[in-house]
């Protein structure tokens, strides 16, 4: 085996592992309904062969090289042939639109762009006639590609090709610009998804990516043979973490999904062991089992019922290895044998050894649930400047309300106004381009400000993250406002989407809700409630009434906590529309943006303070090619009950 | 500029010789006129429009078209031999397949056998042989399967491939039964009104698809359509009707200029 210390980049790492698992698959995709798949030895095959075929095109070292499409072996391999180049990767946003997508390609000035299909080439010539630093767009699947003007435009499998075919001229200059590669040369370039202002480049090092690969993977006790299913976006650095630094350090399989369609019964179908899914996706998944069970036979409700009783008191304890009855024991077996082991088979998480969630709260009867099924469902806290791990949780030490203890390498510190910092060698190097912004997140000892407000559980050592640090604000009154905290146990209901609280400054809060239409819709069915559109149904009386026992009840909650009790929902309304990342309202990873929110419904919110019943509004939306259109709606206002704070209510 | 030899489409397509030709058709239901001498011909790799208002007889000409009607009089050229008339496999046979207005799929079998159904004439194994489903038949559902998994790759239909299609909605189906009639490789395909009752964005989607189909596959195409937005964006050449007789011809810009055509559509002026 190599020595540890000749693993300094990507194409190493993919060398070693040609040299000890040639033979292994390492990536697979399902197409034409069969999953393919491509051993260690021949997808180091393809990679040389793109890496020959962009020298052949002229890439330079140092360039940059903009891949944007849906997770796919050609995909990550160009990232890989481009570092072999000497080059940076640079995953963008798929679902990005044209203008978005300008603005990254013409920051990191890419010269070359890998695209998935005809519909990113498309924005990409769109792009163009802004900027007109790209000289070469590839792109993987020809379909409809015919007509385009080739001149400066190559199908990847073409490229390749040629690279395969001049490999005599290109083989000496490939190998020295591997050699070249060290330990602090850029791996990868990833934009963050912007919250606040515009994206931000984060450059990464090898030592970054491989350090943070090898720690974590340490941490979770990864090995050749496991299974991933990379379906989250390229562009995040999760993705890259898990699909290519884990991928490669570990040596296990990465699996694509046929299309973002079918991913659900893709992941049934490979049964990854080591999954990572945002906390909606198993919000989504639980509500698709919980509706099910609803329309299910009596008989067969009553055993999934008794035996999810069972699973909920002890199966947590038994995952977790801490003594429990023999009774329950049997009991936790029959159920596994009856419906736990089916139904996770049925959820695609019947080999799971280790799954993570990050990114947002997770409601804790969702976690409760996977875990209480056997399911090693942990959390993390993590960020792009960190290469994803600040704080992971440890086997046996899970908890819903928590994100872990510091990951292995890394160094967390809490500010006086309760920010989190960190330091460790997966800190990234710089923001691109960017110095100001460099400095002011990172210090000249590398500690970095994470923007998050948090603290350590004095028992557990385990970190717990409040809201934004930007985002805690103050009440009129000088009490405690902590938007997200609230957000988050509205968001556990499955009838409630999104909210955003208001109330920095102000005497009281509010709240917009968004309703989930798949829960809603289901009950509005059993209720025999008719409507015709996502606004009707948002707009009945009847789901009013059910969204006000649910603020109502979060109320309760908040006030037992006199820290945040003024943080209660006095008033609420349900918007007419989702809350969209195409009207520029969330994030691509689905993160609220509150100021354009705050500015775009600025009459709704002013009808929430006013007193009025009821606002009429206008909002502008963007379809999906782009077009602009408007909804009109009359939204409701209605107050919820709030609840004394509890020291008040000793006294 | 047409020739015997084909022309060159406004966005650099080269369109062929004649693949089909309708010689004087006239097609008579008793005393009902349904066509009355109609000629025009369908060019190869050409996507061919029929439109008219209501009752112009654009149905009963692609059923003639498609060999499920026999004419009264004239004749129906395809591929330069002149055709007798024929039973529906025949037809299918020879290298034609449709789609229809009213969807006609085996709703309670899956898309992907639905599909499959659509490979039927082109299946050659003996009937012992499917029966066991040994041997040939087998090889020969490898091979067919695998046309069709590209066909619903290039329809972007994979997350339901196992689906009833009873369960499917309505954009769904209409592109299902696109894709059965493209898995039996045609040489011409007919489309009875493929966005008939679609909402914007399926319209779109379709539209792609039909210009993919012919861009990708070089398959000649003759739609029926009433979106006349549809029509002038899709079709190379579009022939016009009303009242069973033949009252335009050509390229999409030449009809919509055409007085006849817009008497027909838009009413007669009154001055």
């Amino acid at each position: 085996m190599a020595a540890t210390d000749e693993l300094i980049s990507i194409p190493a790492l993919l060398a070693r592992n040609v040299r000890l698992y040639g033979a292994r698959p390492a990536w697979r995709e399902k197409e034409f309904g069969i999953w393919q798949s491509w051993t260690w030895a021949e997808g180091a095959a393809e990679i040389r062969a793109i890496a020959q075929g962009f020298l052949a095109l002229g890439l330079n070292r140092g360039d940059h090289v903009a891949v944007i499409g849906r997770n796919r072996p050609s995909l990550y391999w160009s990232m890989v042939a481009a570092q072999m180049c000497g080059a940076v990767p640079v995953p963008l946003y798929q679902d990005a639109v044209a203008e978005e997508m300008a603005y990254v390609l013409d920051h990191c000035g890419a010269r070359f762009v890998v695209c998935g299909d005809q519909e990113q080439v498309d924005k990409v010539i769109e792009v163009q006639e802004q900027i007109h630093h790209i000289e070469q767009v590839i792109y993987v699947d020809k379909r409809g590609m015919r007509k385009y003007d080739h001149s400066r435009m190559n199908a990847l499998a073409d490229v390749a090709a040629e690279g395969k075919a001049g490999h005599f001229r290109f083989d000496a200059d490939l190998d020295a610009r591997i050699a070249e590669l060290d330990y602090d040369s850029t791996c990868v370039m990833l934009y963050t998804s912007g919250t606040t202002g515009k994206p931000k480049g984060v450059v990464l090092s090898n030592r970054n990516i491989i350090e943070t690969s090898k720690n974590s993977s340490g941490f979770d006790k990864l090995r050749p043979g496991d299974d991933v299913l990379a379906y989250l976006p390229m562009a995040w650095v999760g993705d890259f973490i898990f699909s290519v630094g884990q991928a490669m350090w570990t040596g296990f399989c990465v699996n694509c999904p046929e299309s973002a369609a079918t991913m659900m019964t893709d992941l049934r179908e490979i049964g990854p062991t080591y999954f990572f899914a945002p906390p909606r996706v198993f919000e989504g998944q639980l509500t698709q089992v919980m509706i099910r069970m609803e329309d299910a036979g009596r008989f067969k409700k009553r055993i999934f019922d008794h035996y999810m009783a069972v699973a909920r008191r002890v199966g947590p304890a038994i995952l977790d290895g801490q003594p429990v009855g023999l009774g329950d024991r049997l009991a936790y077996w029959i159920g596994d044998k009856l419906v736990y082991g089916p139904l996770k088979n049925t959820l695609g998480f019947s080999r799971v050894r280790v799954g993570y969630t990050a990114g947002e709260a997770i409601g804790p009867e969702i976690f409760d649930f996977y875990r209480s099924l056997g399911i090693n469902l942990k959390q993390l806290y993590g960020q792009t400047e960190a290469s994803v791990f600040i704080t992971q949780q440890p086997d046996g030490q899970v908890r819903s309300d928590t994100v872990g203890v510091p990951s292995p390498g890394v160094e967390v510190k809490i500010a006086e106004n309760g920010e989190v910092f960190y330091r460790s060698p997966g800190t990234f190097m710089s923001y691109y381009k960017n110095p100001e912004s460099t400095a002011s997140t990172k210090d000249a000892e590398g500690w970095v400000a994470t923007g998050d407000a948090g603290f350590f559980e004095e028992k557990s050592g385990h970190l717990r993250i409040i809201d934004r640090a930007k985002d805690v604000g103050k009440m009129a009154d000088g009490s405690l406002f902590a938007p997200k905290y609230v957000e988050n146990k509205l968001k556990f209901y499955p009838n409630i989407l999104e909210a955003v609280v208001f109330g920095n400054g102000r005497d009281r809060c509010t709240a917009f809700i968004n309703i989930d239409l798949t829960a809603v819709g289901n009950w509005a069915e059993r209720n025999n409630i008719a409507y015709s559109s996502y606004q009707e149904l948002a707009g009945h009386p009847r789901v009013y009434e059910a969204i006000k026992a649910h603020v109502e009840e979060v109320n309760r909650a908040v006030a037992e906590d006199p820290m945040l009790s003024g943080c209660q929902v006095h008033r609420f309304c349900i918007l007419h529309k989702e809350l969209d990342a195409d009207d520029g309202e969330m994030t691509r990873t689905r993160k609220v943006r509150r100021n354009i929110i705050e500015q775009k419904y600025a009459d709704l919110i002013a009808g929430l303070y006013d007193g009025s019943d009821s606002v009429h509004t206008e909002t502008e939306v963007t379809y999906e090619d782009g077009r602009k259109g408007a909804i009109r709606a009359t939204v409701k206002m209605m107050d919820a009950a709030t609840v004394a704070p509890a020291q008040r209510r000793a006294a | 500029m047409t020739t015997d030899e084909g022309y060159m489409t406004a966005d650099g397509r080269k369109i062929g010789g004649v693949l089909m030709e309708m010689k004087n058709i006239t097609l008579r239901f008793g005393g009902v006129k349904a066509i009355t001498d109609i000629s025009f011909d369908i060019r190869e790799g050409e996507i061919r429009a029929i439109i008219g208002p209501n009752g112009a007889g654009k149905s009963s000409m692609l059923n003639v078209i498609s060999g499920f009607y026999v004419p009264q009089e004239g004749e129906v050229w395809f591929r330069g031999k002149k055709r007798a008339p024929m039973k529906p496999y025949e037809v299918a046979r020879q290298g034609i397949a449709r789609t229809f207005q009213n969807i006609a799929l085996f709703e309670g079998m899956s898309v992907l056998d639905n599909i499959m159904t659509g490979r039927l004439t082109l299946m050659q194994a003996g009937l012992a042989s499917q029966a066991l489903w040994w041997g040939a038949a087998q090889r020969e559902e490898t091979a067919h399967r695998e046309k069709v998994e590209k066909i619903i790759d290039f329809l972007e239909i994979q997350h339901i491939r196992k689906t009833p299609v009873g369960r499917l909605p309505y954009g769904l189906k209409k592109r299902v039964e696109l894709a059965r009639a493209l898995a039996a490789e045609p040489k011409l395909l007919l489309l009875d009104e493929p966005m008939a009752g679609m909402n914007v964005e399926e319209k779109e989607d379709m539209c792609r698809f039909i210009l993919d189909v012919n861009d990708e596959f070089g398959t000649t195409i003759a739609l029926i359509e009433h979106d006349m937005g549809v029509v002038m964006d899709l079709s190379d050449r579009v022939v016009v009707m009303d009242y069973g007789k033949k009252i335009g011809d050509g390229p999409p810009e030449e009809v919509r200029a055409n007085p006849e055509v817009i008497r027909a559509y838009l009413g007669v002026e009154h001055a």
